[in-house]
């Protein structure tokens, strides 16, 4: 076992960030990620590596986008406003099939919204929130050190299905400090990258190009046909949850990052009281972990999904679920994080009506 | 027999989408001329965004990246600091650079990007149909200015490379011009020191090129070269507006 | 759960370095700790307060409605803290600074002329630590040992002299309680 460190979760994403080799790091003041930034902007200079503050979180994506079709690994991080302008460089570096690690450390919406955490920008991080058929593969961490585990394996991922990577986070994550411990990992073999632009000398001299035109209606359907068959091998391979004590439950709790921390608190709290609950946590939010339902699905007779907004992730469950089961909702709002006892309270309600 | 002319080998040998009598083609070939020139084909990477010139990928030889409206030189950026001992160009219109994109080309310059800009300037939107750009002319006609640009309403053309020449960021800033050979001549001396600059790493390089579109323009390509010569010349003059290695220009 | 306690103050009174320390010290005692600060638009002079999870078991919220301990270091923070302590818990105020009694019943109380005694050992800044001794003696939630580990980690290079008066501080809050 490595050194534990207390971290804060800014630092940590960046620190595992660099563990994971990467190199380039663009970035743009907003709360509560700044000390993602403000901790590459120290670190990157002592590992020969490249911060630079952009000018918008526009511009940042878009050097990422630069950056990875170079070949390198790069990331940028920001918190929802800022993660919106980045959809447009977003939807290109998925079109342009590149490798990158992006951080959305989640604040209260809509518009400016406010500065505490929120899980609003579920729909945005899945459903896709650029334009055009694209996915990104979205983890979402619920501790500090799945945090680090999963911006290890962001990197991964990227390299390997040549597709941006979203770490959905948000301001308790940022902010919070928890002890974590960077494991040298080696997760999985991958391309070389002979498709970057770096120069003909690095590649054999043919001409390498990132794009993602298509004119040809054709051929661009094809160009989605293709993304759509490695959308479905990243289905097929890539869903991630964590169950807790759900195969006695009644109900099942349905919750992710933060929340899910939370949720697990309160699930404690209820089988303390004799009640039959558990805990689904979806890591993966795209792709979504139906595998992990279907294995809930028979025995569980009712979900609660619990988020940070006003219901998004619970129209996936929804969708899971498909009418076998009652989905029940329980959301704060506006940067509220909902404490352990308001979700026990919710449940004992369910319970206590469905006798 | 001695071959006198011949393509450059940076360009590639296919047919263009670009009009009839638009000077693209002549720029295009300046660029390719340089890149061949001074050897760098294997360590060019070009960046086009959306524009006339956002299928120049399928025209240069050395690796391409297409680039979102506006976004050339935060891309180039991101290339040119994973690749530094590239050169890195970017291949913008007066909208995509002057319009969209005047955050990204101020802050690259602003920062020193080790980039050379070629800024193709032809006062108009080529691509979308003949829409009113930052640099066309005031009183010139297009289809978002259909009673001519009237500049108390709708403002004054941007003068980009004098505005970039404020800046300490920049090495080398150039106007110049391509409506006759001995301009053409100009125009490639020019890019060629904008590429030695980047590749010597004096910093941020931009040469801004006048340039025709004899289509939205809705005259003939003679008469469009005439045009950038009686009516775009007065309102943007040639000539190189920084030189780090010369001091700064009149 | 071992303790769950939110410090509160104004800012510069160190709150939340004191809430960094006793995690950086539970997290040397092998227990599962998480910080978790209030976090608002203000730079300077607001408030500051954060919540400080030690556990045996991992850390699940790490936000606290009900804590077991409060450390209020001015007069806001008592007021707004002090009616969220779990009864049977406690409570720790800076009675140099809060000239008001707690009126809670059900948990215990404790007074700790935290400046005061700062300033007899020569500098008001390790109010702080007084406090945080107060809080060790009343939790025993870490070991001595740890929150010297959790110091001298805490301290910069060039202020390791400061290690004996921010211990002799921890001392002093101790013995108040005692």
């Amino acid at each position: 076992m490595g050194e534990r460190i207390l971290m804060k979760g800014n630092e940590a994403i960046g620190e595992a960030a660099i563990k994971a080799g990467c190199r380039f790091f663009f970035g743009y003041p907003i709360t509560p990620q700044n000390e993602l930034p403000e901790y590459m902007s120290r670190r990157m200079p002592q590992v020969d590596g490249t911060f630079v503050q952009a000018e918008s979180e526009i511009a940042a994506i878009n050097m990422v986008y630069g950056a990875a079709g170079a070949g390198a690994r790069a990331m940028t991080s920001s918190s929802s406003p800022g993660i919106s302008l980045k959809q447009e460089g977003i939807s290109y570096i998925a079109g342009a099939e590149l490798p990158a690690v992006i951080v959305n450390i989640v604040r209260g919406g809509p518009g400016l919204g406010g500065i505490q955490p929120g899980q609003g920008d579920y729909f945005q991080s899945v459903k896709g929130g650029g334009h055009g058929d694209y996915r990104l593969i979205v983890l979402a961490p619920a501790n500090l050190q799945e945090a680090v585990d999963l911006v290890t394996e962001a990197f991964d991922l990227a390299d390997y299905y040549r597709n941006p990577v979203l770490i959905l986070g948000d301001g308790l994550l940022g902010q919070m400090m928890e002890p974590v411990e960077f494991k040298a990992t080696k997760l999985r073999e991958l391309p070389a990258k002979e498709w970057a632009t770096n120069g003909l000398r690095n590649h054999g001299g043919k001409t390498n190009i990132i794009n993602s035109l298509v004119l040809d209606p054709h051929g661009l359907e094809e160009h989605n046909i293709r993304l759509q068959e490695k959308y479905a091998r990243i289905v097929e391979a890539e869903q991630k949850a964590e169950i807790v004590d759900c195969d006695d439950a009644e109900l099942a709790i349905v919750a992710y990052g933060s929340t899910a921390r939370i949720a697990k608190t309160a699930v404690t709290q209820l089988r303390q009281e004799g009640l039959k609950v558990g805990l689904i946590r979806p890591i993966s939010l795209w792709p979504f972990p139906v595998k992990d339902f279907e294995k809930v699905i028979p025995t569980v007779k009712s979900f609660l999904t619990v988020e940070m907004s006003a219901g998004q992730m619970v129209e996936d469950v929804r969708l899971t679920v498909n009418g076998c089961k009652p989905v029940y909702f329980y959301g704060r709002m506006g940067g509220i994080v909902p404490a352990p006892e308001e979700i026990a309270a919710q449940v004992r309600e369910i319970l206590g009506g469905a006798k | 027999m001695v071959k006198v002319f011949e393509r450059p080998k940076a360009l590639a040998d296919v047919p263009t989408h670009y009009c009839p009598g638009c000077t693209h083609g002549i720029i295009h070939r300046l660029i390719a001329e340089v890149i061949d020139e001074l050897g760098i084909v294997d360590k060019t990477i070009g960046v086009a965004p959306v524009g006339c010139a956002v299928l120049a990928y399928n025209y240069f030889t050395c690796d391409m990246q297409q680039a979102a409206h506006g976004r050339a030189p935060a891309v180039a950026t991101g290339i040119k600091r994973v690749c530094p001992d590239s050169a890195v160009f970017t291949y913008q219109g007066d909208g995509d650079l002057a319009s969209i994109g005047c955050a990204e080309i101020v802050h690259a310059a602003a920062r020193s990007e080790q980039i050379t800009t070629i800024f193709v300037n032809n006062g108009i939107y080529g691509m979308t149909g003949g829409q009113m750009a930052p640099t066309t002319l005031p009183g010139d006609k297009t289809t978002t200015s259909p009673y001519g640009r009237d500049t108390s309403k709708q403002g004054f053309p941007i003068r980009i490379s004098e505005m970039l020449a404020t800046l300490d960021g920049p090495a080398y800033i150039a106007r110049v011009s391509v409506h006759n050979v001995a301009n053409i001549v100009r125009a490639r001396k020019a890019i060629k020191k904008a590429f030695e600059y980047q590749l010597a790493g004096k910093g941020f390089t931009l040469v801004e090129i006048l340039s025709t579109c004899p289509t939205n323009w809705g005259i003939t390509p003679i008469e469009a070269l005439n045009k950038v010569k009686s009516e775009m010349l007065p309102y943007f003059p040639l000539g190189e507006i920084k030189d780090i290695e010369a001091g700064e220009k009149k | 759960m071992i303790l769950d306690v939110i410090m509160a103050g104004f800012g510069g009174q160190g709150v939340m370095l004191m809430g960094q320390l006793l995690t950086y010290a539970g997290m040397v005692d092998n227990k599962q700790v998480s910080w978790m600060p209030a976090y608002g638009p203000e730079m300077r002079g607001g408030t500051a307060n954060c919540t400080v999870i030690v556990s045996d078991a991992p850390v699940g919220s790490p936000v606290v409605s009900e804590p077991k301990a409060v450390i209020a270091m001015n007069l806001p923070s008592l007021d707004k803290f002090e009616p969220l302590v779990k009864p049977g818990g406690v409570l720790i105020y800076n009675s140099s600074l809060i000239h008001r009694a707690p009126t809670r019943t059900d948990v215990r109380l404790i007074a700790i002329p935290a400046n005061e005694i700062a300033a007899e050992l020569g500098n008001t800044r390790v109010a702080n630590m007084v406090m945080l001794g107060a809080l060790l003696a009343a939790t025993e939630a870490v070991s001595t040992s740890a929150v010297e580990a959790a110091l001298k980690k805490a301290l910069p290079a060039h202020r390791q002299d400061l290690l004996p008066l921010n211990l002799e501080a921890i001392a002093r809050g101790r013995e108040l309680v005692k």
